[in-house]
């Protein structure tokens, strides 16, 4: 018996990293799953790998016509939602002089405009099947460490994961206040083996912080206690936790997944 | 996901309420239970109850505030269990009354038991988890049971918040201490918010004497009004998460804040 079984998922910026582990571990619980993504052809790729419980739809998560499309395709195909994932986001370096407001733009496009949008279009279609679960739909927003603590060269991408942070709050007040059971919690990684660390350690090695990559990551692992950065599977354990009705009294909350960086 | 088959957990004021249901859940996923308290009778009705769904448990009359006890308790886990694995520092106590209203002796009570007995529990219990931390993936785990009284303030809660907002940067420190030294136990928090439990129905009881409500039922009704979802917690709710920070599933998680609370530090 899954801790998910006969849920329905989206999970956005699916095609690889966090989202296509979270998509693995939520089948392997028994929901069924909608992996977006823009890279399509990834994306085609890791639903195939995942078994016929994952398919995937091209979706770019900036495109409001675009949610909407996905939203009706999702009821049109599974005849309901009752987790959405807000996963898609981008990282970018460069110290806040240096960054352009059009490269701001860009991150906070994706990664809070993104999350809003899903938010807005997804709840409607969640609500249609909240009673059916004892612990309502669920929606996770995917934020960061760098939602909590501040990152020296990474002024947009810190804005919009604090922004996603408490975002979910108020959208949970909402929901909770309104008698709806829809609960809005974060997730709070820390640096996590995916191609955004790969950005993250090629940022190192050309602001001169190291040499080559094995340097940057012994490095950015030491800025997690525990010794080691996070793998995928933390962060998707931690989502599985908050999908399933396990988190039932949990709404607006943070579940921060760092290895210890912010705990110090 | 959360299976803990073959570890041991050391559940202290597993007679009732939140200890209680956390250690049927642990025992459910496959734990062996080492349960203390110092109410004897009502813990041997949880021991039958965890024993009669097919687990495994031991009860331990112990006070946490005492040192020995802690010493003869967490011997005795090893020397029955072989093991200790899961420690869950859930005993504490709550004493409303206003710092003016409340004697130096009322927050010393509080104090000890919901501070000192935590940090006895850790002291006492660490040198054996060392060792069981080699055996699991995720190593070993310990649980501290703070509350939203721990992040947010409250009237009339001035000790019981003072005590867990320690037990809050305890539990952090000690995590921070573990993952320095290299020893695989991970050290997280869980802050629930008021929980249908007798420490709830304390406080109500409290609410109608001072006069603030008509009845305890009023006043269950106001609390559950405090919280944004329109409910109290059930004990299973923190139950959940403490299976979760006990099983391998929360094996990057250290020196965090689990924070079960129906929205009420949200807002």
């Amino acid at each position: 018996m899954g801790l998910l079984d006969g849920k329905i998922a989206l999970v956005t910026g699916g095609a690889r990293g966090l989202g296509a582990e979270i998509a693995k571990s939520f089948a392997e619980e028994g929901a069924s799953v909608l992996i977006t993504d823009v890279l399509e052809a990834e994306g085609a790729e890791t639903a195939r790998t995942l078994g016929n419980k994952v398919s995937f739809l091209k979706h770019d998560v900036t495109n409001e016509a675009e949610w909407v499309a996905t939203i009706a395709a999702i009821k049109d195909q599974f005849g309901g939602l009752d987790i959405l994932v807000n996963n898609a986001g981008i990282a970018m370096g460069g110290r806040m002089e240096e960054t352009t407001l059009d490269d701001f733009r860009r991150v906070t496009s994706i990664n809070l405009d993104g999350v809003f949008l899903g938010m807005k279009h997804a709840g409607p279609l969640i609500r249609e099947r909240m009673g059916k679960w004892q612990g309502g739909g669920s929606i996770i927003n995917i934020s960061s460490v760098a939602g909590l603590v501040g990152l020296a060269g990474a002024p947009a991408y810190t804005a919009s994961k604090g922004a996603v942070r408490l975002m979910t709050k108020s959208a949970a007040l909402e929901y909770a206040q309104n008698g709806e059971t829809i609960r809005v919690n974060s997730i709070h990684p820390g640096f996590t083996e995916t191609p955004m660390v790969d950005f993250t350690l090629d940022k190192m090695i050309e602001a001169g912080a190291a040499q080559n990559s094995d340097e940057a990551k012994a490095l950015l692992t030491m800025a997690h206690p525990i010794g080691r950065l996070g793998v995928p599977r933390d962060i998707a354990n931690a989502a599985v936790f908050l999908a399933s009705d396990e988190s039932a009294f949990m709404t607006g909350s943070e579940l921060v997944v760092d290895g210890g960086l912010s705990a110090r | 996901m959360l299976d803990i088959s073959g570890k041991v957990a050391f559940v202290t004021g597993g007679a009732r309420g939140l200890g209680a249901a956390a250690a049927k859940r642990l025992a459910s996923a496959g734990a062996k239970i080492f349960l203390t308290d110092i109410l004897d009778d009502v813990a041997a009705a949880t021991i039958a109850e965890i024993e009669d769904a097919g687990g495994e448990a031991q009860f331990f009359h112990h006070d946490v505030t005492s040192p020995s006890d802690w010493q003869y308790a967490v011997e005795a886990c090893v020397e029955r269990f072989g093991s200790l694995d899961i420690l869950l520092n859930n005993a504490g106590i709550l004493q409303p009354g206003t710092i003016l209203e409340q004697s130096f002796e009322d927050f010393e009570r509080v104090m000890d038991v919901n501070v000192h007995g935590v940090w006895l529990g850790m002291k006492t219990a660490l040198p054996h988890m060392i060792e069981a931390g080699t055996k699991w993936p995720g190593g070993g785990s310990i649980i501290n049971i703070s509350s939203v009284g721990g992040i947010v303030g409250a009237p009339g809660l001035s000790a019981y918040s003072a005590t867990k907002g320690a037990v809050k940067l305890l539990t952090k420190s000690v995590a921070m201490e573990c993952t320095n030294a290299g020893h695989k136990v991970r050290v997280n928090s869980v802050h629930p918010a008021i929980i249908k439990t007798d420490m709830a129905t304390g406080i109500a009881d409290e609410m109608t004497h001072q006069g603030v409500v008509g009845s305890t039922d009023e006043a269950l009704g106001l609390m559950s009004l405090a919280h944004p979802i329109g409910h109290l917690g059930d004990p299973k709710d923190v139950a959940s998460a403490v299976l979760f920070l006990a099983s391998d599933a929360s094996s990057y998680m250290t020196g965090a804040e689990l924070v079960v609370d129906g929205g009420f530090t949200a807002q």
